[in-house]
């Protein structure tokens, strides 16, 4: 089974929410839509799901046009931001509510709601309303709701956002596990890059109300197709340098310049560098080759780790350094980069060559058979 | 600038509170530090809120005093405590200009124009907005009016203290860096005594010189990012600070080594009697995964790939302990063992933190 | 696409097209046919075309009672709208005596139309009336039936009364909504207590304060019950608003042409006054957004 959107777009008021976009979910996947705010994600969620009709374009669903279909009409289960749950009935009936309606038998329904009380650990609280729940526990039921219904498509609108940090982290870990059992398309809309990475699955990054990027989630992240993708998956955002190459080198300004064997390919000329703050480093330990030198602005330590922002000739550069450093601020600081933790992005924004690193991992990820689906 | 003194502080919402239990916030005895920032980091409920609001005024508390440099300003209104507060959501009024925002509190206070048109621009360019000193402030996103509060905060040169009460959680990821970026250098700049509550450690961490970590109404730790990090004093902390949190193993102690459900391990380092529940922390930053004979036996569950690096998800006897992994490393097919490293070795009686022998 | 299915969607409708056909558009065409031929009775009618409409805009009649109403409406709401404001501002938060306020202030909401005029025409006077007998028994020359001072000021007072506790309660759940940070805010600013008003609370009320506005306009300007059960119109012509002239020239004389083309009109300007003043309203809301 798949949903399938063809050169779907939604114009509102004159404003395009969203660009003519093809996407196509496949059954048993979870597919993370990132983007910051306003980039389209609940948009297309809305059309993926038959809240909306999209201006043109078409929605397939199991190969069948439901374009016009409505929301009621498909098997579609959504849970938002906000804690949506029936106040006035206990946590039980909450999540039988949509198995009610399409008139499953009492000792279905009770299999069902007993099942996902379990998964989403609420099984003691089956007997309470909503409303006497924790934050966490009301969203819990909410997802439980979603599951119980058995929906082709589960759409989950940044159901974690408002939750406690630590909270988040704990759904997160759990959501992959509890939704690869239940076989439906999954699509999860979040405005953080490290949500994205900890569930996994495909990714597709959203700008401007176009998706700039659909594939698994570490190739996007590794290999973004062009710049705007590299700064909505990276955050810290990632740090740009205007360069050059001629003949075999390139040239990063100062003085400083790398081989370019990767890149022979590439027609002499100016390019935009790209690299990941976690990868800057303080000393050169064998392949960091490449020197900066930006003025100290600020550093912030998170008990294992060091940022750092530089300015690195007007331009603020973030490095995320391992260990608590006592550096000083305003004063100028070296940083080194390896040549294979550079993106190298045309003017326009298009890769024209991803980091060489990245390559490379992707291949040993892909050997050890661990990988997280 | 101010030194904030807590002197006995504790606060019920009850009226006739009978134990400790009916405490939104336990007993408190604390300096604070004039011009350093701290950061309250806790789940909700936990009591941030109500510790936040009685230095601002809002909440008289029902035991023990406020001191701002000495001077009693328990029961001192909001107006007289010359603080600042950058809410949770953006507060701004909405029918003034972004200049007649920044000029408020100011012109309320009866300042000189000509001092509050040079003070107005000063601000503006600290918190970037020197082009829209003339837009209203309805219609902007929610990060420049966050700007706006911020900025509105620091207008006056003579506040005790900023206040921000979870000032990012309405804003993009992107823009909390720059906000955030923004805020520690201007601390840096202007050394203003700041407060900052969050439930987000990553917030709590990069921002504060000293973060006060607060669980069930009681501040459990109060230190630097790195105290926190490699000394947690109470198994709380450990889980609450890191992502994964701390991995905490029931354990038994003897000099200088544990036993592990039956495996012993060194601990580099000495203990005296330890008695109670005993438990060893180690932090997935400092545990690495092996193939042998040495270490804890597990299996290897899952592997994430978070990008800057890996989180092994192994299981030991029923446990869950996760290692992190450098992002370019692979994880071999017949890694079974974990092995700790001592220096990140922290041990537990009864949740609280026992110091090895020799520790100061 | 599945258009068609949508379709089903105007037989849903379709009950109430057939009620709104019968109880409005069915009877104003009524009024259109009449306002456009004359009768004698018999269901003789003759072409009369615009003759009406020309009649009644040359009518001084129709321009004093016109007149009339606008000082009535632009007078009520003067003092409904910030007496509205000032009694929302004044209520309490929350508890107990938050709900006390509110049954007390949506009392006289509860009245009916002829009762308030009843009550009003009993409580002014001055031999059996608490009011009128207690103003004449303090030396005041008060006397609704005669004095036009005090026609005005009683058709007025009975309309703040009965309706001012509509734009309370429309700005007191304007009030409810701002959010606590923003008093806090105000506090730490040291805001004056006017500065609070004017920078938060009416910015944060001027939609519902829209919406009092327009319900107030339009259903003063169609007043009709209260005036004719307290003062009939009088003395002399003096409370004799736009609703009460058309009923005289309908039912009194039986003018039903010059009264159909006066309707029309009447209708007109309503919808007029309101929809310029809504297009303002929502202009001013918008200009300084985005």
């Amino acid at each position: 089974m798949a949903l399938v959107l063809e050169g779907v777009s939604k114009v509102v008021n004159g404003q395009t929410h969203i660009h003519p976009t093809d996407l196509e979910l496949r059954s048993g996947t979870m597919n993370v839509l990132l983007g910051p705010t306003l980039a389209g994600k609940t948009s297309l969620m809305r059309l993926m799901a038959g809240l909306d009709v999209p201006n043109t374009g078409k929605v397939f669903w199991d190969g069948k046009d439901v374009t016009g279909m409505r929301v009621q009409d498909r098997g579609v289960a959504m849970v938002y931001q906000q804690f949506i749950n029936y106040p006035s009935m206990t946590v039980y009936e909450n999540i039988a509510s949509p198995m009610r309606l399409l008139g499953k038998t009492a000792a279905e329904i009770d299999a069902a709601v007993k099942k996902a009380a379990d998964l989403m650990k609420l099984s003691e609280m089956l007997d309470r309303k909503p409303l006497e729940l924790s934050g966490g526990q009301q969203q819990r039921c909410a997802l439980a709701r979603a599951l119980v219904k058995d929906a082709g498509l589960v759409l989950l609108d940044e159901p974690l956002a408002n939750l406690d940090y630590k909270l988040r982290e704990e759904l997160r870990a759990e959501i992959p596990k509890i939704f690869e059992e239940a076989g439906s398309i999954f699509v999860y809309a979040t405005t953080e890059p490290e949500e994205a990475l900890l569930l996994g699955g495909n990714t597709a990054t959203m700008w401007e109300g176009r998706i700039t990027q659909f594939d698994k989630t570490p190739i996007v992240y590794r290999q973004p197709v062009d710049a705007t993708t590299a700064r909505v998956f990276s955050d810290p955002p990632m740090n740009f340098l205007n360069i050059r190459k001629s003949g075999d080198t390139l040239h990063f300004g100062d003085g400083q310049s790398a081989g370019s064997a990767g890149f022979a390919a590439l027609p002499d000329g100016e390019y935009v560098a790209g690299f990941r703050p976690n990868h800057l480093e303080l000393e050169n330990r064998g392949n960091a080759t490449l020197e900066f030198t930006g003025t100290l602005q600020v550093k912030e330590i998170t008990g294992s780790e060091t940022f750092v922002h530089l300015d690195h000739h007007g331009e603020n550069w973030v490095g995320l350094i391992h260990g608590v450093k006592d550096l000083e601020i305003g004063v100028a600081l070296k940083v080194f980069l390896d040549p294979r933790h550079v993106y190298i992005f045309a003017q326009d924004g298009t890769s024209v060559a991803p980091a060489a690193y990245a390559t490379e991992t992707q291949t040993a990820t892909a050997t050890e058979g661990l990988t997280h689906g | 600038m101010a030194k904030i003194t807590l002197d006995n502080l504790a606060h019920s919402y009850l009226p006739n509170p009978k134990g400790e239990q009916d405490y939104a916030l336990k007993e408190l005895n604390h300096d604070w530090v004039d011009g350093e920032a701290y950061a309250l980091l806790g789940s909700s409920g936990c009591g941030k809120s109500t510790l936040l609001n009685i230095i601002s005024g809002l909440l008289h508390p029902s035991q023990g005093r406020i001191l701002f440099d000495d001077k009693d300003v328990t029961h001192a209104p909001t107006t007289e405590r010359n603080i600042a507060q950058v809410f949770q959501f953006p507060v701004v009024y909405d029918t003034m200009t972004v200049r007649d925002n920044l000029a408020f509190p100011l012109r309320n206070r009866g300042a000189d124009a000509a001092y509050v048109r040079d003070r107005v621009q000063q601000i503006a360019q600290m918190i970037g907005m020197e082009e829209m000193l003339n837009r209203k402030a309805r219609g902007l996103t929610a990060d420049a009016k966050q700007k706006i509060s911020l900025g509105r905060g620091m207008v006056r040169e003579d506040v005790n203290a900023l206040l921000f009460d979870e000032p990012l959680t309405v804003i993009d990821p992107h823009m909390k860096w720059e906000l955030r970026t923004q805020l520690k250098s201007l601390h840096h700049e202007f050394g203003h005594t700041m407060i900052y509550v969050t439930h987000d450690q990553t917030e709590a961490l990069t921002f504060a010189d000293k973060v006060v970590v607060m669980y069930d109404g009681r501040v459990v730790q109060m230190g630097t990012p790195q105290e926190l990090f490699e000394r947690p004093e109470h198994t709380f902390v450990g889980y609450f600070i890191g992502s994964p949190g701390m991995n905490v193993l029931d354990a038994t102690v003897s000099g200088d080594k544990a036993v592990l459900n039956g495996t012993e391990i060194a601990l580099g380092q000495g203990f005296g009697a330890v008695s109670g529940k005993v438990e060893l922390g180690v932090r997935p930053e400092f545990t690495t995964l092996t193939s042998g004979d040495t270490g804890l036996p597990v299996t290897v569950k899952r592997v994430e790939d978070v990008g800057r690096h890996k989180i092994v998800r192994a299981d030991f006897n029923g446990t869950e302990i996760n290692v992190i992994a450098e992002e370019g490393s692979s994880i071999s097919p017949d890694a079974n063992r974990i092995v700790f490293d001592p220096a990140g070795i922290n041990i537990y009686a009864d949740s609280w933190r026992v110091a090895p022998a020799g520790e100061k | 696409m599945n258009k068609t299915v949508n379709q089903k969607a105007w037989f849903l409708i379709l009950p109430v097209l057939v009620l709104v056909a019968f109880s409005a558009v069915i009877p104003l065409m009524t009024v259109v046919n009449y306002s456009v031929q004359d009768t004698f009775g018999n269901n003789q009618f003759f072409w009369a075309g615009i003759d009406w409409f020309r009649e009644m805009m040359a009518s001084e009649r129709m321009w004093d009672a016109l007149g009339r109403q606008i000082a009535f409406s632009a007078i009520i709401l003067a003092i409904e709208i910030p007496l509205g404001i000032f009694v929302a501002l004044n209520m309490p938060k929350k508890g107990f005596w938050a709900s006390f306020c509110l049954v007390l202030m949506s009392l006289p909401l509860l009245i009916p139309w002829n009762v308030v005029g009843t009550i009003w025409q009993i409580f002014g006077r001055v031999d059996i009336g608490l009011l009128g007998y207690t103003l004449d028994a303090m030396g005041i020359d008060y006397n609704y039936t005669q004095n036009f001072y005090a026609a005005w000021i009683t058709v007025i007072v009975m309309d703040v009364w009965h309706w001012t506790s509509l734009v309370a309660l429309l700005a007191y759940a304007g009030l409810q909504s701002i959010p606590d940070a923003y008093y806090q805010a105000a506090k730490i600013d040291q805001a004056s207590r006017w500065a609070v008003f004017r920078f938060i609370e009416l910015p944060k009320i001027t939609g519902v304060l829209m919406i009092a506005i327009l319900l107030r306009f339009m259903d003063s300007f169609m007043i009709y019950t209260e005036p004719f059960v307290v003062t009939g119109g009088g003395p002399g012509n003096s409370t004799t608003f736009l609703s009460i002239d058309l009923v005289k020239m309908a039912l009194g004389q039986f003018d039903l042409g010059p009264a159909a083309a006066f309707s029309i009109m009447y209708y007109l300007v309503i919808l007029l006054i309101s929809y310029v003043f809504y297009t303002v309203m929502t202009n001013l809301d918008k200009r300084d957004g985005h």
